[in-house]
């Protein structure tokens, strides 16, 4: 069981206030776009097993989308942000290093 | 290898069991092997055997990093059915099942296959439809299955509740031959088969990298050590994405947490498997006495084979709705198994970007009846570069939407 804290309302709750969206910070293709970028941005979705970004709704609350990052390993929550970013804020990112020393990043976009 | 039989049962009461050999042998692993299979789960084991069996491929290692049938073939819940919507899924689902009702024999080691039969509740009017049309696709197909009314399911299944205020039971989709089976035994006894045939499992041997040259496979790293060979297939579940990273190529599949659960073993009370998709549970009776009882799928991507509490809790909640005696059992025993979801919720038996690496995965909630069928047609596709049977379930059909869409007809755990 998972207990996260919504950033956009505040409100702190366990797994159940709240609905998995899938991962964040997924680059968009459209029109125009390569059958490798689309199909890649359609299907490959990452699946780590460690670190992990993803969307969530605090649907039984605010309503409001939000970002959490997470270990698929331990359930850790390492802290959840704001939605509107493109990559994790510093602070976050920090505090992943700190505690899994030898994680490697990838491109955020 | 001795055989097993009535006689030697026989002789080794008449000699305090002294004469029974280990089931499989526990080599160190060699330089090189033709082919190296990744996981000795019931997919893995099960392309081993028919590698030697219909190919006389022999020079195989299957390598595991923990013990064999450990992952979700030893987790699983175990029902067998072919009922499938479309035509690539039936094909394979129903090779694996013909294959169960004689594998007790064609291994030497008694699976325990039930053919009780496993129903699948129709509790609202769109599955009323869905089904009567999984029935007739059925019947083109050749696989029997017949679409039944209310009082047939309340005469095969008497503890059922079949006017429920919230989800009453209009009818359900029958397939008469389905069942179940003994998971560990699926993995003892082709473990055995391929142990017999002078095939290597090594247990307790993780791969940790695989190498490659000049976009071909030349082996793999493990924690004990390098092992090279010319062929490579992955079959790991919920590792899958894992080891394709490894390999240097992504795939369409996550990983999520299924749970499952059983009650404290009480006297016969349901001879047939019994699923209602709607509320997402499902239901039968072990031979010892326990009700086996599973749900859905956590939503969320996890390794930790655990899964949340509130998702069995959903689960018993409607059961007990459909199933009023249950409400006063105690449930014993509690788990998860990590499955690989993929989008359409049907397999991938394929190349792969590298050359000589193969993959089969993507059974997500319901590969333990496609093990026999599965292995029989990842085997020919290793040896010979394509099947019938996997063809369709190629790692290119999501670049070319050619998706074979169960999740419409069967987006639950099974
Ligand atoms: C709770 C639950 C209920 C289910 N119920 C049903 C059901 O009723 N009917 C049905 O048909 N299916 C069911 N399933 C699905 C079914 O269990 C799986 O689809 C099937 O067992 C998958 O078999 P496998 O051999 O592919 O994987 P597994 O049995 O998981 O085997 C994969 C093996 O690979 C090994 N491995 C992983 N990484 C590495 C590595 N790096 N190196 C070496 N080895 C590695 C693992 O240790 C594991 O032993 C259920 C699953 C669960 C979890
Ligand atoms: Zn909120």
């Amino acid at each position: 069981m998972l207990i996260l804290t919504c950033p956009c309302c505040g409100v702190t709750a366990e797994e159940t206030e709240f609905h998995p969206g899938g991962e964040a910070h997924v680059k968009r293709f459209g029109p125009g776009s390569n059958d490798d970028e689309f199909h890649s941005y359609l299907f490959e979705k990452v699946n780590p097993k460690g670190v992990h970004f993803e969307r969530w709704r605090h649907a039984n609350g605010c309503g409001k989308w939000f970002n959490a990052a997470r270990c698929t390993v331990t359930l850790e929550v390492f802290g959840t942000y704001s939605a509107q970013t493109t990559e994790p804020p510093q602070d976050i990112k920090d505090k992943i290093s700190a505690k899994r020393p030898g994680w490697s990043w990838r491109e955020f976009a | 290898m001795k055989r097993y039989s009535a006689f030697a049962v026989a002789r080794e009461a008449l000699r305090y069991h002294m004469g029974w050999e280990r089931a499989w042998a526990s080599p160190e692993p060699k330089k090189k092997y033709d082919v190296i299979i990744v996981g000795a789960g019931g997919h893995g084991l099960a392309t081993a055997y028919y590698l030697g069996r219909n190919f006389g491929i022999t020079n195989v290692a299957v390598l595991e990093k923990g013990w064999l049938g450990g992952g979700n073939t030893g987790r699983n819940t175990t029902i067998i059915r072919s009922n499938y919507l479309q035509d690539p899924s039936a094909a394979i689902y129903e090779k694996s099942r013909s294959l169960y009702e004689t594998l007790s024999q064609d291994l030497n080691y008694n699976v325990m296959y039930s053919p009780r039969g496993v129903m699948m509740l129709a509790q609202t009017q769109h599955e009323i439809r869905g089904y009567e049309r999984t029935a007739h696709a059925n019947a083109l197909q050749g696989v029997s299955t017949e679409f039944i009314s209310p009082s047939r399911v309340k005469e095969l299944v008497p503890i059922i509740n079949i006017d429920g205020p919230r989800y009453p039971v209009l009818g359900a989709l029958w397939q008469p031959r389905a069942g179940t089976a003994r998971h560990d035994a699926v993995a003892w006894g082709y473990a055995r088969a391929c142990s017999a045939m002078g095939m290597h499992i090594i247990q307790k041997c993780e791969v940790t990298g695989i190498s490659r040259e000049g976009g071909k496979v030349t082996g793999v790293t493990t924690n004990r050590g390098d092992i090279a060979c010319d062929k490579l297939g992955i079959v790991v579940a919920g590792h899958s994405g894992h080891l394709a990273d490894m390999a240097g190529f992504r795939l369409p599949v996550e990983s999520v947490a299924l749970q499952a659960l059983v009650s404290e073993p009480i006297k016969p009370c349901m001879d047939v498997v019994v699923m209602a998709n709607t509320v997402h549970g499902y239901m039968s009776q072990s031979d010892k006495g326990e009700m086996v009882i599973g749900g859905g799928a956590d939503g969320y991507n996890n390794f930790t084979q655990r899964g949340s509490f509130h998702h069995i809790e959903e689960t018993v909640r409607a059961l007990i709705e459909t199933f009023p005696m249950i409400s006063r059992l105690k449930m014993l025993r509690q788990w998860g198994g990590i499955v690989d979801m993929t989008g359409d919720r049907s397999p991938i038996l394929s190349r792969t970007p590298v050359e000589g690496v193969f993959i089969n995965c993507g059974w997500g909630t319901g590969g333990f009846k496609a093990i026999p069928g599965s292995g029989w047609g990842f085997a020919e596709l290793m040896a010979k570069g394509h099947a019938p049977l996997c063809d369709e379930f190629s790692l290119n059909r999501f670049r070319e939407g050619r998706f074979i869409d169960e999740s419409v007809a069967a987006g639950v755990a099974h």
